[in-house]
Protein backbone atom coordinates (compact mmCIF):
# COMPACT_ATOMS: atom_id res chain seq x y z
CA UNK A 1 0.00 0.00 0.00
CA UNK A 2 1.38 3.38 -1.04
CA UNK A 3 0.22 6.49 0.77
CA UNK A 4 1.33 10.00 -0.04
CA UNK A 5 1.26 12.30 2.98
CA UNK A 6 1.01 16.10 2.94
CA UNK A 7 1.08 18.54 5.84
CA UNK A 8 0.98 22.31 5.38
CA UNK A 9 -1.09 23.11 8.46
CA UNK A 10 1.62 25.11 10.18
CA UNK A 11 4.96 26.73 9.44
CA UNK A 12 6.39 23.40 8.24
CA UNK A 13 5.75 22.15 4.74
CA UNK A 14 6.09 18.38 4.64
CA UNK A 15 5.56 15.70 2.01
CA UNK A 16 6.18 11.97 2.48
CA UNK A 17 5.72 8.65 0.72
CA UNK A 18 5.00 5.66 2.93
CA UNK A 19 4.88 2.16 1.47
CA UNK A 20 3.53 -0.40 3.95
CA UNK A 21 6.01 -0.30 6.85
CA UNK A 22 8.62 1.69 4.96
CA UNK A 23 9.12 5.44 4.82
CA UNK A 24 10.36 5.74 1.23
CA UNK A 25 10.87 9.49 1.29
CA UNK A 26 10.11 12.50 3.43
CA UNK A 27 10.82 16.14 2.73
CA UNK A 28 10.17 18.75 5.41
CA UNK A 29 11.00 22.42 5.28
CA UNK A 30 10.54 24.85 8.12
CA UNK A 31 11.32 28.07 6.35
CA UNK A 32 9.61 31.36 5.61
CA UNK A 33 8.67 30.57 1.98
CA UNK A 34 4.94 30.09 1.51
CA UNK A 35 3.58 26.58 1.14
CA UNK A 36 2.28 27.56 -2.24
CA UNK A 37 5.90 27.91 -3.38
CA UNK A 38 7.29 24.83 -1.62
CA UNK A 39 4.75 22.02 -1.47
CA UNK A 40 4.58 20.86 -5.09
CA UNK A 41 8.29 21.39 -5.83
CA UNK A 42 8.95 19.17 -2.79
CA UNK A 43 6.58 16.51 -4.06
CA UNK A 44 8.25 16.71 -7.46
CA UNK A 45 11.64 16.19 -5.83
CA UNK A 46 10.38 13.05 -4.11
CA UNK A 47 8.82 11.78 -7.33
CA UNK A 48 12.08 12.26 -9.23
CA UNK A 49 14.33 10.97 -6.46
CA UNK A 50 12.34 7.78 -5.91
CA UNK A 51 11.26 7.33 -9.55
CA UNK A 52 7.69 7.33 -8.35
CA UNK A 53 4.78 6.91 -10.73
CA UNK A 54 2.07 8.89 -8.95
CA UNK A 55 -0.56 6.70 -10.58
CA UNK A 56 0.61 3.81 -8.39
CA UNK A 57 -0.32 5.40 -5.06
CA UNK A 58 -3.44 4.18 -3.26
CA UNK A 59 -4.47 7.38 -1.54
CA UNK A 60 -3.32 10.81 -0.42
CA UNK A 61 -3.38 11.62 3.28
CA UNK A 62 -3.51 15.25 4.33
CA UNK A 63 -3.32 17.07 7.65
CA UNK A 64 -6.82 18.51 7.34
CA UNK A 65 -6.75 20.85 10.32
CA UNK A 66 -6.71 22.63 12.61
CA UNK A 67 -3.93 25.00 11.62
CA UNK A 68 -3.28 28.15 9.67
CA UNK A 69 -6.41 28.68 7.56
CA UNK A 70 -4.35 29.54 4.50
CA UNK A 71 -1.96 26.64 5.05
CA UNK A 72 -4.85 24.21 5.39
CA UNK A 73 -6.38 25.46 2.17
CA UNK A 74 -3.15 25.19 0.21
CA UNK A 75 -2.80 21.60 1.44
CA UNK A 76 -6.44 20.72 0.83
CA UNK A 77 -6.63 22.33 -2.63
CA UNK A 78 -3.35 20.66 -3.66
CA UNK A 79 -4.49 17.25 -2.46
CA UNK A 80 -7.91 17.69 -4.04
CA UNK A 81 -6.29 18.60 -7.36
CA UNK A 82 -3.99 15.57 -7.16
CA UNK A 83 -6.89 13.32 -6.19
CA UNK A 84 -9.01 14.62 -9.07
CA UNK A 85 -6.28 14.20 -11.66
CA UNK A 86 -4.98 10.83 -10.40
CA UNK A 87 -8.47 9.51 -9.60
CA UNK A 88 -7.35 8.62 -6.07
CA UNK A 89 -9.20 9.04 -2.78
CA UNK A 90 -7.97 11.28 0.00
CA UNK A 91 -7.66 10.65 3.72
CA UNK A 92 -8.43 13.48 6.12
CA UNK A 93 -6.07 13.25 9.10
CA UNK A 94 -6.78 15.59 12.03
CA UNK A 95 -3.61 17.67 12.48
CA UNK A 96 -3.28 17.04 16.24
CA UNK A 97 -3.78 13.30 15.74
CA UNK A 98 -1.00 13.38 13.16
CA UNK A 99 1.29 15.33 15.48
CA UNK A 100 0.65 12.93 18.37
CA UNK A 101 1.45 10.02 16.04
CA UNK A 102 5.05 11.35 15.89
CA UNK A 103 5.48 9.92 19.40
CA UNK A 104 3.99 6.50 18.67
CA UNK A 105 4.47 3.97 21.46
CA UNK A 106 5.39 6.49 24.14
CA UNK A 107 4.01 5.65 27.59
CA UNK A 108 3.38 9.28 28.65
CA UNK A 109 0.39 11.44 27.77
CA UNK A 110 1.02 13.11 24.43
CA UNK A 111 -0.20 16.68 24.09
CA UNK A 112 0.29 18.55 20.80
CA UNK A 113 -0.12 22.29 21.20
CA UNK A 114 -0.37 24.54 18.15
CA UNK A 115 -0.44 28.28 18.69
CA UNK A 116 -3.96 29.46 17.90
CA UNK A 117 -3.35 33.08 19.07
CA UNK A 118 -5.39 34.91 21.70
CA UNK A 119 -3.71 32.70 24.39
CA UNK A 120 -5.38 29.65 22.88
CA UNK A 121 -3.91 26.47 21.47
CA UNK A 122 -5.23 23.83 19.13
CA UNK A 123 -4.67 20.74 21.17
CA UNK A 124 -5.71 17.21 22.05
CA UNK A 125 -4.62 14.61 24.61
CA UNK A 126 -3.46 11.18 23.47
CA UNK A 127 -1.88 7.99 24.79
CA UNK A 128 -0.58 4.83 23.17
CA UNK A 129 -2.03 1.53 24.33
CA UNK A 130 -2.00 -2.03 23.03
CA UNK A 131 -4.54 -1.30 20.32
CA UNK A 132 -2.94 1.88 19.06
CA UNK A 133 -3.44 5.58 19.69
CA UNK A 134 -6.20 6.50 22.13
CA UNK A 135 -7.80 9.93 22.13
CA UNK A 136 -8.49 11.29 25.63
CA UNK A 137 -9.39 14.76 24.45
CA UNK A 138 -10.34 15.24 20.82
CA UNK A 139 -8.67 18.13 19.06
CA UNK A 140 -10.14 21.50 19.92
CA UNK A 141 -9.21 25.14 20.48
CA UNK A 142 -8.56 25.74 24.17
CA UNK A 143 -7.10 28.30 26.54
CA UNK A 144 -3.55 27.23 27.44
CA UNK A 145 -4.22 27.61 31.18
CA UNK A 146 -7.40 25.54 30.98
CA UNK A 147 -5.39 22.84 29.20
CA UNK A 148 -2.73 22.87 31.94
CA UNK A 149 -5.47 22.50 34.53
CA UNK A 150 -6.92 19.52 32.69
CA UNK A 151 -3.52 17.82 32.44
CA UNK A 152 -2.81 18.48 36.11
CA UNK A 153 -6.12 16.81 36.98
CA UNK A 154 -5.10 13.74 34.95
CA UNK A 155 -2.02 13.43 37.15
CA UNK A 156 0.31 11.83 34.57
CA UNK A 157 3.57 12.84 32.95
CA UNK A 158 3.06 14.77 29.70
CA UNK A 159 5.08 15.28 26.54
CA UNK A 160 4.29 18.47 24.65
CA UNK A 161 5.04 19.05 21.01
CA UNK A 162 4.03 21.52 18.32
CA UNK A 163 4.70 25.16 17.53
CA UNK A 164 2.87 26.21 20.72
CA UNK A 165 5.78 24.92 22.83
CA UNK A 166 8.10 27.91 22.47
CA UNK A 167 5.14 30.32 22.62
CA UNK A 168 3.67 28.97 25.87
CA UNK A 169 6.79 27.53 27.61
CA UNK A 170 6.67 30.18 30.34
CA UNK A 171 2.91 29.75 30.92
CA UNK A 172 3.38 26.00 31.22
CA UNK A 173 6.33 26.48 33.60
CA UNK A 174 4.02 28.54 35.75
CA UNK A 175 0.89 26.33 35.57
CA UNK A 176 1.99 22.71 35.18
CA UNK A 177 2.02 20.68 38.39
CA UNK A 178 2.70 17.27 36.81
CA UNK A 179 6.08 16.38 35.27
CA UNK A 180 6.35 17.31 31.61
CA UNK A 181 8.88 17.54 28.79
CA UNK A 182 9.08 18.98 25.29
CA UNK A 183 9.75 16.66 22.36
CA UNK A 184 13.11 17.20 20.59
CA UNK A 185 13.65 18.81 17.19
CA UNK A 186 13.22 15.73 15.03
CA UNK A 187 9.76 14.99 16.49
CA UNK A 188 8.28 18.27 17.64
CA UNK A 189 6.63 19.60 14.48
CA UNK A 190 4.19 18.31 11.85
CA UNK A 191 5.65 15.48 9.79
CA UNK A 192 4.03 14.14 6.64
CA UNK A 193 5.44 10.70 7.45
CA UNK A 194 3.22 10.57 10.55
CA UNK A 195 0.24 11.85 8.53
CA UNK A 196 0.86 9.15 5.90
CA UNK A 197 1.37 6.38 8.50
CA UNK A 198 -1.77 7.28 10.43
CA UNK A 199 -3.53 7.83 7.11
CA UNK A 200 -2.62 4.26 6.15
CA UNK A 201 -4.34 3.02 9.33
CA UNK A 202 -7.45 5.03 8.43
CA UNK A 203 -7.29 3.68 4.89
CA UNK A 204 -7.32 0.10 6.22
CA UNK A 205 -10.45 1.05 8.16
CA UNK A 206 -12.05 2.39 4.97
CA UNK A 207 -11.94 6.00 6.19
CA UNK A 208 -10.87 7.51 2.86
CA UNK A 209 -13.17 9.87 0.94
CA UNK A 210 -13.54 11.18 -2.61
CA UNK A 211 -11.13 14.08 -3.23
CA UNK A 212 -14.08 16.29 -4.22
CA UNK A 213 -15.56 16.05 -0.72
CA UNK A 214 -12.50 17.02 1.31
CA UNK A 215 -13.04 20.08 3.52
CA UNK A 216 -10.45 21.42 5.96
CA UNK A 217 -11.16 21.14 9.69
CA UNK A 218 -10.89 24.80 10.74
CA UNK A 219 -12.30 24.36 14.27
CA UNK A 220 -13.12 28.07 14.13
CA UNK A 221 -15.65 30.03 12.18
CA UNK A 222 -14.53 33.07 10.25
CA UNK A 223 -14.43 36.33 12.18
CA UNK A 224 -17.30 37.73 10.10
CA UNK A 225 -19.50 34.73 10.95
CA UNK A 226 -18.65 34.93 14.66
CA UNK A 227 -19.41 38.64 14.79
CA UNK A 228 -22.67 38.19 12.94
CA UNK A 229 -23.77 35.40 15.27
CA UNK A 230 -22.87 37.47 18.32
CA UNK A 231 -24.84 40.38 16.91
CA UNK A 232 -27.87 38.21 16.18
CA UNK A 233 -27.68 36.62 19.62
CA UNK A 234 -27.49 40.07 21.24
CA UNK A 235 -30.48 41.24 19.21
CA UNK A 236 -32.36 38.08 20.17
CA UNK A 237 -31.83 38.83 23.83
CA UNK A 238 -32.74 42.50 23.55
CA UNK B 1 -4.60 21.03 -34.62
CA UNK B 2 -6.65 22.88 -32.11
CA UNK B 3 -5.44 23.99 -28.70
CA UNK B 4 -7.61 23.28 -25.68
CA UNK B 5 -7.17 25.05 -22.34
CA UNK B 6 -8.61 24.07 -18.98
CA UNK B 7 -8.90 27.27 -16.97
CA UNK B 8 -9.57 27.97 -13.30
CA UNK B 9 -10.56 31.23 -11.60
CA UNK B 10 -11.01 31.90 -7.87
CA UNK B 11 -9.81 35.46 -7.31
CA UNK B 12 -12.89 36.75 -5.50
CA UNK B 13 -16.27 35.19 -4.82
CA UNK B 14 -16.81 33.04 -7.91
CA UNK B 15 -15.35 29.54 -8.15
CA UNK B 16 -15.08 28.85 -11.87
CA UNK B 17 -13.61 26.51 -14.44
CA UNK B 18 -13.89 26.39 -18.21
CA UNK B 19 -12.74 24.66 -21.35
CA UNK B 20 -11.78 26.99 -24.20
CA UNK B 21 -10.56 25.98 -27.66
CA UNK B 22 -8.18 28.15 -29.68
CA UNK B 23 -8.82 31.18 -27.53
CA UNK B 24 -12.25 31.87 -28.98
CA UNK B 25 -14.57 28.91 -28.61
CA UNK B 26 -16.00 28.36 -25.13
CA UNK B 27 -16.86 24.66 -24.72
CA UNK B 28 -17.94 25.05 -21.12
CA UNK B 29 -18.03 27.86 -18.58
CA UNK B 30 -18.94 26.69 -15.08
CA UNK B 31 -19.41 29.37 -12.43
CA UNK B 32 -20.31 28.68 -8.83
CA UNK B 33 -21.33 32.07 -7.48
CA UNK B 34 -21.12 32.62 -3.73
CA UNK B 35 -23.02 35.87 -3.85
CA UNK B 36 -25.92 34.69 -1.68
CA UNK B 37 -23.47 33.86 1.14
CA UNK B 38 -21.82 37.26 1.04
CA UNK B 39 -25.08 39.23 0.84
CA UNK B 40 -25.53 38.53 4.57
CA UNK B 41 -22.43 40.61 5.21
CA UNK B 42 -23.03 43.40 2.70
CA UNK B 43 -19.91 42.49 0.73
CA UNK B 44 -17.40 39.76 0.03
CA UNK B 45 -15.86 38.25 3.18
CA UNK B 46 -12.42 36.93 2.15
CA UNK B 47 -12.27 34.07 4.66
CA UNK B 48 -15.74 32.82 3.74
CA UNK B 49 -14.94 33.11 0.04
CA UNK B 50 -11.71 31.14 0.45
CA UNK B 51 -13.46 28.38 2.38
CA UNK B 52 -16.15 28.05 -0.25
CA UNK B 53 -13.55 27.85 -3.03
CA UNK B 54 -11.95 24.80 -1.39
CA UNK B 55 -15.34 23.14 -1.14
CA UNK B 56 -16.28 23.75 -4.77
CA UNK B 57 -13.06 23.74 -6.74
CA UNK B 58 -13.11 20.08 -7.80
CA UNK B 59 -16.80 20.17 -8.70
CA UNK B 60 -16.40 23.09 -11.08
CA UNK B 61 -13.33 21.55 -12.75
CA UNK B 62 -15.11 18.24 -13.18
CA UNK B 63 -18.27 19.91 -14.51
CA UNK B 64 -16.23 21.99 -16.99
CA UNK B 65 -14.59 18.88 -18.43
CA UNK B 66 -17.81 16.88 -18.55
CA UNK B 67 -19.89 19.61 -20.12
CA UNK B 68 -17.27 20.24 -22.79
CA UNK B 69 -17.11 16.52 -23.64
CA UNK B 70 -13.33 16.55 -23.64
CA UNK B 71 -10.86 14.14 -22.08
CA UNK B 72 -7.59 14.92 -20.35
CA UNK B 73 -5.80 13.89 -23.55
CA UNK B 74 -7.50 16.74 -25.40
CA UNK B 75 -6.30 19.35 -22.90
CA UNK B 76 -3.05 21.09 -23.89
CA UNK B 77 -2.51 23.29 -20.85
CA UNK B 78 -3.97 24.45 -17.56
CA UNK B 79 -4.46 28.20 -17.06
CA UNK B 80 -5.16 29.80 -13.72
CA UNK B 81 -5.70 33.29 -12.30
CA UNK B 82 -2.79 34.08 -9.98
CA UNK B 83 -3.60 37.74 -9.30
CA UNK B 84 -4.76 40.30 -8.55
CA UNK B 85 -7.46 39.43 -6.04
CA UNK B 86 -7.99 38.11 -2.53
CA UNK B 87 -4.86 36.18 -1.66
CA UNK B 88 -6.63 33.39 0.26
CA UNK B 89 -9.11 32.96 -2.57
CA UNK B 90 -6.47 33.01 -5.32
CA UNK B 91 -4.38 30.39 -3.50
CA UNK B 92 -7.14 27.80 -3.78
CA UNK B 93 -7.35 28.00 -7.56
CA UNK B 94 -3.59 28.26 -7.94
CA UNK B 95 -2.95 25.23 -5.68
CA UNK B 96 -5.57 23.09 -7.37
CA UNK B 97 -4.46 24.12 -10.88
CA UNK B 98 -0.83 23.37 -10.13
CA UNK B 99 -1.70 19.96 -8.68
CA UNK B 100 -3.89 19.04 -11.65
CA UNK B 101 -1.32 20.25 -14.19
CA UNK B 102 1.46 18.41 -12.37
CA UNK B 103 -0.39 15.10 -12.01
CA UNK B 104 -1.53 15.20 -15.65
CA UNK B 105 1.84 16.47 -16.93
CA UNK B 106 0.30 19.53 -18.59
CA UNK B 107 1.97 22.91 -18.96
CA UNK B 108 0.81 25.49 -16.43
CA UNK B 109 0.05 29.07 -17.44
CA UNK B 110 -0.62 31.82 -14.89
CA UNK B 111 -3.09 34.48 -16.00
CA UNK B 112 -3.61 38.05 -14.83
CA UNK B 113 -7.25 38.48 -13.83
CA UNK B 114 -7.64 41.84 -15.60
CA UNK B 115 -6.03 40.51 -18.75
CA UNK B 116 -8.69 37.82 -18.52
CA UNK B 117 -11.47 40.40 -18.36
CA UNK B 118 -10.05 42.12 -21.43
CA UNK B 119 -9.78 38.79 -23.26
CA UNK B 120 -13.49 38.12 -22.60
CA UNK B 121 -14.12 40.43 -25.55
CA UNK B 122 -12.53 37.96 -27.99
CA UNK B 123 -15.13 35.27 -27.25
CA UNK B 124 -18.08 36.85 -29.01
CA UNK B 125 -16.21 39.15 -31.39
CA UNK B 126 -14.19 37.04 -33.84
CA UNK B 127 -13.23 40.23 -35.70
CA UNK B 128 -11.69 41.89 -32.63
CA UNK B 129 -7.92 41.91 -32.67
CA UNK B 130 -5.42 44.17 -30.92
CA UNK B 131 -4.52 46.95 -30.80
CA UNK B 132 -7.45 48.54 -28.99
CA UNK B 133 -8.27 50.56 -25.90
CA UNK B 134 -10.12 48.77 -23.12
CA UNK B 135 -11.87 50.13 -20.04
CA UNK B 136 -11.91 47.47 -17.34
CA UNK B 137 -14.28 48.34 -14.52
CA UNK B 138 -15.42 46.01 -11.77
CA UNK B 139 -15.94 45.84 -8.03
CA UNK B 140 -12.24 45.60 -7.37
CA UNK B 141 -10.63 47.23 -10.40
CA UNK B 142 -10.89 50.25 -12.68
CA UNK B 143 -8.20 50.48 -15.31
CA UNK B 144 -7.92 51.95 -18.75
CA UNK B 145 -5.64 49.61 -20.67
CA UNK B 146 -4.02 49.92 -24.08
CA UNK B 147 -3.98 46.41 -25.53
CA UNK B 148 -0.98 46.49 -27.84
CA UNK B 149 -1.14 42.84 -28.79
CA UNK B 150 -2.60 39.70 -27.22
CA UNK B 151 -0.03 39.61 -24.43
CA UNK B 152 1.25 43.18 -24.21
CA UNK B 153 -0.63 45.70 -22.11
CA UNK B 154 -0.05 49.26 -21.03
CA UNK B 155 -2.00 50.94 -18.26
CA UNK B 156 -3.12 54.30 -19.57
CA UNK B 157 -5.29 55.38 -16.65
CA UNK B 158 -6.60 54.10 -13.38
CA UNK B 159 -8.77 55.03 -10.46
CA UNK B 160 -7.04 56.99 -7.73
CA UNK B 161 -9.29 55.58 -5.01
CA UNK B 162 -12.47 53.52 -5.28
CA UNK B 163 -13.08 51.10 -8.12
CA UNK B 164 -16.19 51.95 -10.15
CA UNK B 165 -18.05 48.88 -8.88
CA UNK B 166 -17.10 49.75 -5.33
CA UNK B 167 -18.68 53.19 -5.75
CA UNK B 168 -21.86 51.50 -7.04
CA UNK B 169 -21.91 49.21 -3.99
CA UNK B 170 -21.38 52.05 -1.52
CA UNK B 171 -24.03 54.30 -3.03
CA UNK B 172 -26.45 51.36 -3.29
CA UNK B 173 -25.96 50.71 0.41
CA UNK B 174 -26.51 54.40 1.23
CA UNK B 175 -29.86 54.46 -0.56
CA UNK B 176 -30.88 51.13 0.94
CA UNK B 177 -30.61 48.94 -2.14
CA UNK B 178 -28.25 46.38 -0.65
CA UNK B 179 -25.47 44.32 -2.13
CA UNK B 180 -24.44 43.88 -4.90
CA UNK B 181 -25.14 47.44 -5.92
CA UNK B 182 -24.34 47.56 -9.63
CA UNK B 183 -27.33 45.78 -11.08
CA UNK B 184 -29.70 47.31 -8.52
CA UNK B 185 -28.66 50.88 -9.30
CA UNK B 186 -28.78 50.14 -13.02
CA UNK B 187 -32.38 48.95 -12.67
CA UNK B 188 -33.60 51.74 -10.38
CA UNK B 189 -31.85 54.41 -12.48
CA UNK B 190 -34.11 53.55 -15.41
CA UNK B 191 -37.01 55.06 -13.41
CA UNK B 192 -35.08 58.21 -12.46
CA UNK B 193 -33.98 61.46 -14.04
CA UNK B 194 -30.25 61.46 -14.63
CA UNK B 195 -30.17 65.24 -14.74
CA UNK B 196 -32.10 65.75 -11.50
CA UNK B 197 -29.02 66.21 -9.33
CA UNK B 198 -25.63 67.38 -10.46
CA UNK B 199 -22.87 65.28 -8.96
CA UNK B 200 -19.19 66.13 -9.64
CA UNK B 201 -17.09 64.46 -12.36
CA UNK B 202 -13.48 64.30 -11.23
CA UNK B 203 -10.72 64.64 -13.79
CA UNK B 204 -7.05 64.61 -12.84
CA UNK B 205 -4.85 67.42 -14.11
CA UNK B 206 -1.54 65.57 -13.75
CA UNK B 207 -2.74 62.32 -15.34
CA UNK B 208 -5.32 62.97 -18.05
CA UNK B 209 -6.77 59.44 -18.12
CA UNK B 210 -6.93 58.74 -14.37
CA UNK B 211 -10.22 59.00 -12.57
CA UNK B 212 -11.59 59.13 -9.04
CA UNK B 213 -14.87 58.07 -7.51
CA UNK B 214 -14.47 58.82 -3.83
CA UNK B 215 -15.40 62.50 -4.27
CA UNK B 216 -18.50 61.46 -6.19
CA UNK B 217 -19.43 58.94 -3.52
CA UNK B 218 -19.00 61.63 -0.81
CA UNK B 219 -21.10 64.06 -2.83
CA UNK B 220 -23.91 61.51 -2.96
CA UNK B 221 -23.65 60.85 0.78
CA UNK B 222 -23.60 64.62 1.48
CA UNK B 223 -26.64 65.09 -0.70
CA UNK B 224 -28.50 62.33 1.18
CA UNK B 225 -27.49 63.83 4.54
CA UNK B 226 -28.51 67.29 3.41
CA UNK B 227 -31.97 66.04 2.39
CA UNK B 228 -32.34 64.32 5.73
CA UNK B 229 -31.39 67.48 7.62
CA UNK B 230 -33.90 69.51 5.64
CA UNK B 231 -36.50 66.76 5.98
CA UNK B 232 -36.74 66.61 2.21
CA UNK B 233 -37.98 63.44 0.66
CA UNK B 234 -35.26 61.61 -1.30
CA UNK B 235 -36.09 60.43 -4.79
CA UNK B 236 -33.92 57.33 -4.82
CA UNK B 237 -34.40 56.72 -8.53
CA UNK B 238 -33.14 60.22 -9.30
CA UNK B 239 -30.14 59.74 -7.01
CA UNK B 240 -29.35 56.41 -8.66
CA UNK B 241 -29.72 57.82 -12.17
CA UNK B 242 -27.73 60.98 -11.46
CA UNK B 243 -24.93 59.11 -9.69
CA UNK B 244 -24.76 56.51 -12.43
CA UNK B 245 -24.61 59.16 -15.11
CA UNK B 246 -21.64 60.79 -13.37
CA UNK B 247 -19.76 57.46 -13.37
CA UNK B 248 -20.76 56.76 -16.96
CA UNK B 249 -19.62 60.21 -18.12
CA UNK B 250 -16.20 59.85 -16.51
CA UNK B 251 -15.60 56.30 -17.81
CA UNK B 252 -16.80 57.18 -21.29
CA UNK B 253 -14.93 60.45 -21.59
CA UNK B 254 -11.64 58.98 -20.41
CA UNK B 255 -11.95 55.91 -22.62
CA UNK B 256 -12.80 57.79 -25.78
CA UNK B 257 -10.12 60.45 -25.27
CA UNK B 258 -7.49 57.78 -24.60
CA UNK B 259 -8.54 55.73 -27.62
CA UNK B 260 -8.20 58.79 -29.87
CA UNK B 261 -4.88 59.83 -28.33
CA UNK B 262 -3.43 56.35 -28.89
CA UNK B 263 -4.72 56.24 -32.43
CA UNK B 264 -7.00 53.26 -31.73
CA UNK B 265 -9.90 52.50 -34.03
CA UNK B 266 -11.48 50.17 -31.50
CA UNK B 267 -12.70 50.62 -27.95
CA UNK B 268 -13.77 47.80 -25.63
CA UNK B 269 -15.37 47.52 -22.24
CA UNK B 270 -14.76 44.73 -19.72
CA UNK B 271 -15.32 43.72 -16.10
CA UNK B 272 -18.44 43.44 -13.99
CA UNK B 273 -19.42 47.10 -14.51
CA UNK B 274 -19.41 46.45 -18.28
CA UNK B 275 -22.82 44.84 -17.69
CA UNK B 276 -24.24 48.27 -16.85
CA UNK B 277 -26.77 49.06 -19.55
CA UNK B 278 -26.39 52.82 -19.31
CA UNK B 279 -22.61 52.62 -19.60
CA UNK B 280 -22.91 50.40 -22.67
CA UNK B 281 -25.43 52.67 -24.37
CA UNK B 282 -23.53 55.83 -23.57
CA UNK B 283 -20.18 54.45 -24.69
CA UNK B 284 -21.72 52.98 -27.82
CA UNK B 285 -23.19 56.35 -28.76
CA UNK B 286 -20.07 58.42 -28.05
CA UNK B 287 -17.78 55.84 -29.67
CA UNK B 288 -19.74 55.85 -32.91
CA UNK B 289 -19.86 59.65 -32.92
CA UNK B 290 -16.07 59.53 -32.74
CA UNK B 291 -15.75 56.84 -35.41
CA UNK B 292 -14.65 54.11 -33.02
CA UNK B 293 -15.74 50.47 -33.22
CA UNK B 294 -17.16 49.55 -29.83
CA UNK B 295 -17.09 46.08 -28.20
CA UNK B 296 -18.34 44.61 -24.97
CA UNK B 297 -18.95 41.06 -23.70
CA UNK B 298 -22.27 39.48 -22.74
CA UNK B 299 -23.03 39.75 -19.01
CA UNK B 300 -21.97 36.13 -18.39
CA UNK B 301 -18.48 36.99 -19.64
CA UNK B 302 -18.40 40.34 -17.78
CA UNK B 303 -18.75 38.77 -14.37
CA UNK B 304 -15.78 36.83 -13.01
CA UNK B 305 -15.57 33.62 -15.03
CA UNK B 306 -13.00 31.08 -16.13
CA UNK B 307 -13.73 31.22 -19.87
CA UNK B 308 -12.02 34.61 -20.06
CA UNK B 309 -9.04 33.15 -18.18
CA UNK B 310 -8.95 30.35 -20.73
CA UNK B 311 -8.83 32.87 -23.58
CA UNK B 312 -6.04 34.93 -21.97
CA UNK B 313 -4.32 31.68 -20.98
CA UNK B 314 -4.43 30.51 -24.59
CA UNK B 315 -2.63 33.64 -25.76
CA UNK B 316 -0.03 33.31 -22.99
CA UNK B 317 0.43 29.66 -23.92
CA UNK B 318 0.87 30.45 -27.62
CA UNK B 319 3.39 33.17 -26.65
CA UNK B 320 5.42 30.48 -24.90
CA UNK B 321 4.67 31.61 -21.37
CA UNK B 322 4.93 28.78 -18.82
CA UNK B 323 4.82 28.78 -15.05
CA UNK B 324 6.49 26.45 -12.59
CA UNK B 325 5.24 24.44 -9.63
CA UNK B 326 6.25 27.34 -7.40
CA UNK B 327 3.69 29.69 -8.99
CA UNK B 328 2.30 31.79 -6.16
CA UNK B 329 -0.79 33.94 -5.77
CA UNK B 330 0.06 37.63 -6.10
CA UNK B 331 -2.79 39.72 -4.67
CA UNK B 332 -1.56 43.05 -6.09
CA UNK B 333 -0.21 41.76 -9.40
CA UNK B 334 0.29 44.59 -11.92
CA UNK B 335 -1.00 44.43 -15.46
CA UNK B 336 1.57 43.52 -18.06
CA UNK B 337 4.22 42.67 -15.47
CA UNK B 338 5.21 39.05 -15.14
CA UNK B 339 7.46 38.00 -12.27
Amino acid sequence: MRILGVDSSGMVASVALVEDDLLVAEYSVNYKKTHSQTLLPMLDEIVKMTELDLNTIDAIAVAAGPGSFTGLRIGAATVKGLGLALEKPVISVPTCHGLAYNLWGNDKLICPIMDARRSQVYTGIYEFAKDGMQVFLDQSAMDIRALAEKLNAMGREVIFLGDGCPVYASVLAECMQVPYAFAPAHLNRQRASAVASLGAEYFKQGKQEPADDLIPIYLRKSQAEREREEKLAAEGQA
Amino acid sequence: MSTTILSIESSCDETAAAIVVDGREVKSNIIYSQIELHKLYGGVVPEIASRKHVEKVNQVIRAAIEEAHVTWDDINAVAVTYGPGLVGALLVGVSAAKAVAYAKKKPLVGVHHIEGHIAANYIEHPDLEPPFMCMVASGGHSHLVYVKDYTTFEIVGRTRDDAAGEAFDKVARAIGLGYPGGSKIDKLAKEGNKEAIHFPRAFMEDAPYDFSFSGLKSAVLNYLNGCEMKHQEINRADVAASFQQAVVDVLTDNSVRAAKAYGCKKLALAGGVASNSSLRENMQRVASEQGLQFYYPSPIFCTDNAAMIGVAGYHNYMAGIRDGLDLNAIPNLKIGERR
